[in-house]
């Protein structure tokens, strides 16, 4: 297998994108990667795009195909293919391009992910979003996305002593790392207080704790490591991708508040890259819902497991403290399109192996991880990349 | 929600609660499962209908669903254990302060939702505390 390098990345602001389609998105992120890679188009022999259900939020399938129209590759006939793995699918788009380089079957792979998710009304979003969960035996009987994560919350705080306020914790340091993001959603600092007071989504989980809906696209270029440098001045090499699958349901989980999938996905990538998480300097991690941040530290091996809400009001976890974790905003103030957030923490992770993430840059970042969810843990997305 | 064939083929598992038990390693699922993975190939399983009483594993109260949620809220969602060992997914009718983790249920039969006032009505399996009123 060949080591395989991103040579240039590309993210769209984040947000409530009105004046923008799903096509708009993807176009501005694809040139945006493609400049920063100095590739004109003839290269590219490969396209994976992360979308979870441009069916039920604009309507469109073959994602694939469209993607690489309006990318203006039709007439070159690139192989272009449309992943989904859920809130992972950006994740699955990545960890495929470098599947398809290392293999030696293709040399310049565009990895992208896209979700426009603001032209259904709120309601239809949280069905399209709640068919990530288990649409027989958990949607039927009135679960939803939040639902899911509350009862791991729940259970976490029963048996752990995790407070409320750790949560919230979660949520105030997001936010502020997204106040120093150009592209994210939300840039605006909020208070323990203002969390604890927003209205209830699933108890114990509030609107301040979710994630919200977002639209944006973002993208990657992806090449042999030993032929990056002709690309790039600052290729970010891929040391690990991994993946890993647990039960749909929560309810058939061996622990509720462990991400077996993740745990697994750790592991094979740890094995992959040679490396412990005492190595990382930094993380992006799925934090569809405070708690999720919480649970991933956990799964991935930066804290015993049960000591994830102390880590976080301890600063473990903020930008200076030992192990920072998404510094983007996450998912939570960066704002999660779904088929795109796998996606934009591999960009932002490029932006913090560069050197180049402004305000928010982790000083002397060498080594960083990150961690794609699907659902509530059937499927988990490992990467490890570094300078 | 869905369509009639959709609903009718569950109606077995989610009027009575029958799931399947693997005779080879005496394991019991619900929802029901073709293949058991512990054992696979070597599976022998059966269907078994469950009892319903159970435990409260972890909850929420949904105060935001989904729109065919959206007149029920709030309620109270749980993951049960079910006494022969499986976990499921059901809601559990009780006010939200009374519900807490190791609550005893038991099962009712009862209507989950309609599709508007001549669409289908889904009736399943919905818990109670289990001294409660019937």
């Amino acid at each position: 297998m060949r080591s395989v390098s991103i040579i240039g990345a590309g993210c769209t602001k984040f947000g409530e994108r009105w004046d923008d389609s799903l096509r708009d998105l993807v176009v501005e992120t694809g040139i945006m990667a493609l400049e920063d890679a100095s590739v004109s188009g003839e290269e590219i022999d490969g396209l994976y795009v992360g979308n979870m259900s441009g069916g039920r939020f604009v309507e469109q399938e073959h994602i694939g195909a469209l993607i690489s129209d309006c990318a203006g590759l039709s007439r070159l006939h690139v192989p272009s293919t449309r992943v989904e793995a859920a809130c992972a699918s950006g994740g699955l788009a990545l960890r495929q391009g470098v599947l398809a380089v290392a293999s030696g079957y293709s040399d310049v792979v565009i990895a992208a992910g896209v979700e426009k998710m603001t032209d259904v009304t709120g309601g239809v979003a949280a069905d399209a979003l709640a068919a990530a969960a288990d649409r027989e035996w958990e949607c039927f009987f009135g679960a939803t996305f939040p639902a899911l994560y509350a009862m791991i919350a729940r259970l976490h705080m029963h048996r752990y002593g995790t407070t409320r306020e750790e949560l919230a914790e979660v949520a105030v340091k997001n936010h502020h790392n997204g106040c120093s993001n150009p592209i994210s959603q939300y840039q605006v600092e909020i208070t323990i207080d203002e969390v604890l007071r927003s209205p209830l989504v699933a108890d114990p989980l509030r609107v301040l704790d979710c994630s919200p809906i977002t639209d944006g696209a973002a993208a990657v270029v992806l090449a042999p490591t030993e032929e990056a440098k002709k690309y790039s001045d600052g290729p970010v090499r891929i040391l690990a991708a991994a993946q890993a699958s647990d039960t749909l349901a929560l309810h058939d989980r061996r622990d509720i508040t462990t991400l077996d999938a993740s745990v697994f996905a750790a592991r094979k990538a740890f094995s992959q890259a040679g490396l412990a998480p005492g190595d990382v300097d930094l993380a992006e991690v799925h934090d569809a819902f405070t708690i999720g941040e919480i649970v991933a530290i956990e799964d991935l091996g930066f804290v015993e497991k049960g000591k994830g809400g102390r880590a976080v009001s301890d600063g473990l976890t903020s930008i200076g403290g030992e192990i920072p974790v998404n510094t983007s905003g996450g998912l939570k103030a960066c704002g999660h399109p779904v088929g795109a957030t796998g996606i934009k923490q591999a960009y932002e992770m490029v932006l913090q192996l560069r050197g180049e993430a402004g305000k928010r840059q982790v000083e002397g970042a060498q080594v960083g991880l990150t961690h794609n969810v699907g659902g509530c843990g059937g499927t988990a997305i490992v990467h490890i990349m570094s300078r | 929600m869905s369509t009639v064939p959709r609903f009718w083929r569950h109606i077995p598992q989610r009027y009575n609660l029958v799931g399947t038990h693997c005779k080879n390693c005496d394991e019991y699922y619900f929802p029901p499962r073709t293949i058991c993975p512990t054992c696979r190939r070597a599976a022998r399983m059966e269907d078994h209908k469950f009892r319903g009483e159970g435990e409260v594993v972890t909850f929420t109260t949904i105060y935001n669903a989904t729109d065919d949620f959206k007149r029920q809220t709030p309620y109270n969602l749980a993951i049960i254990e079910l006494s022969e060992g499986p976990r499921l997914t059901g809601q559990v009718i009780c006010s939200p302060s009374e519900i807490e983790i190791g609550m005893r249920v038991r099962p009712v039969f009862r209507i989950l939702g309609k599709d508007g006032d001549r669409g289908i009505i889904y009736y399943g399996t919905k818990f109670v505390p289990a001294g409660g009123p019937i």
